[in-house]
């Protein structure tokens, strides 16, 4: 299983970031082996647009779940067709996160959560 | 001769001025360009028209023969489109109509549909001859300047233009100022207007459209933005009094000038004052045509 969560750092260690389109990074985990890739963002500072591209960029790693604090709308609709499973889970680390999904805890984003910022 | 009329600060007496000066000049085009709020015929009552829809082009994929290279993803600096590992998405309202993507398109597979995004209107009041186009983006919509520059199209380069301007200092302001022949910037005497005016100086210089002040509601605050004015060399064009009359007029959305006659010959006054400062070959022209 392909985890991708949002985080401020770029190990197992460093605190989930709360925004997905405008996090610093990326952090796709194998929850099998805890084997990651650490992905920048380098759309975090997009004038608009930028959770359309964070979306791009994490589908096409082939992640089969995210965990994040918020997605906006745009965002929502590329990762929900892609059937990619989307969790809420703040104010821990990467590995945190990891362990609280695996132990079936983390509620599911069912809806974006966040108002995005489809405007300059 | 277009003259637009802006201000950083919102809420400074923009549509006040726009609408009692093209009252004062007469004959003359009132365009306001605040198409997020429209609100110059508040104070001029006339019947609206309207005259066309305002589109933009946003594209559209031939799932066919998209061989999903993502080239149009790449190239796409709004974002609007996303490459997905078996298909292609567009978000119309990141979209800004550049049509880039067409031509960098290898498989020919992008052709454009237009998205009506505002409107714009029309009407003419009667007694002072002024034609008032009005632009209103729709709803929900993002982005202003695609419907004010089609709004600007319908400028008359042989009559006098007053552009009511949204306030502020972004994208929606530049496309209203940008092509104009001079900019008036309404700000009020507070630390508000004063900060916001210093903003929009610094837009309207680089745009090189010549430029005063008028400061609203003179009287109410304190010296500062006369200071400022005088040390940067900008000419302030009016004093605009804080004066119970003036607003007791506003809120029953009567124009000043038609209840208050020297503010008409005021008016008039700052129109030739404008036009001796613009660089507008035809000013004076447009300067002696206005009658009375």
């Amino acid at each position: 299983m392909k985890i991708c969560v949002t985080t401020k750092g770029s190990d197992l260690n460093a605190t989930v970031d709360p925004h997905f389109g405008r996090c610093n990074n990326f952090l796709v985990v194998d929850s099998g082996t805890m084997d990651f890739e650490s992905i920048g963002n380098n759309q975090g500072s997009a004038s608009g647009g930028a959770g359309v591209q964070a979306a791009q960029q994490v589908i096409g790693k082939g992640i089969n779940v995210l965990i994040t604090g918020s997605v906006g709308p745009n965002a929502f609709s590329l990762l929900e067709s892609e059937g990619i499973e989307m969790k809420i889970f703040s104010g821990g680390s990467v590995k945190e996160a990891i362990e609280a999904y695996n132990s079936g805890s983390l509620e599911s984003i069912a809806a974006p959560n966040s108002p995005g910022k489809s405007r300059r | 001769m277009k003259i637009a009329i802006a201000s950083g600060k919102g809420g400074t007496g923009k549509t006040t001025v726009a609408v009692n000066f093209a009252l004062a000049i007469g004959n003359a085009q009132l365009f306001d360009c605040d198409v997020e709020e429209p609100n110059c015929n508040l104070f001029l009552g006339v019947d609206l028209e309207k005259q066309e829809d305002v589109t933009i082009s946003v594209p559209e994929i031939d799932a066919e023969k998209c061989s999903l290279c993502g080239s149009c993803a790449e190239f796409c600096r709004y974002n609007a489109i996303a490459k997905l590992p078996q298909r292609v998405m567009i978000f119309p309202k990141l979209c800004h109509g550049c049509g880039g993507c067409q031509i960098v398109c290898p498989e020919n597979a992008i052709s454009e549909i237009k998205r009506p995004i505002g409107i714009i209107e029309k009407g003419v009041d009667l007694g002072s001859g002024i034609s008032l186009f009005q632009g209103t983006l729709a709803i929900g919509e993002p982005m202003a300047t695609p419907v004010i520059r089609q709004l600007q199209a319908h400028i008359n380069e042989n009559r006098v233009a007053v552009v009511d301007s949204p306030p502020g200092t972004a994208c929606p302001v530049i496309a209203t100022v940008s092509d104009m022949d001079y900019c008036v910037l309404v700000t009020e005497p507070t630390p508000f207007g004063l900060n916001d005016l210093i903003l929009a100086v610094e837009v309207v210089r680089q745009l090189e459209v010549p430029f005063g002040v008028i400061i609203n509601r003179h009287g109410s605050g304190d010296d500062r933005v006369e200071e400022y004015c005088n040390s940067e060399d900008i000419p302030i064009l009016m004093k605009i009094p804080y004066d119970r009359e003036m607003a007791v007029l506003y809120s029953e959305g009567i124009p000043f000038v038609q209840r208050m006659p020297q503010w008409e010959k005021n008016f008039r006054a700052l129109y030739r004052e404008i036009c001796s400062m613009s660089s507008n070959t035809s000013s004076g022209e447009s300067c002696s045509e206005m009658s009375i």
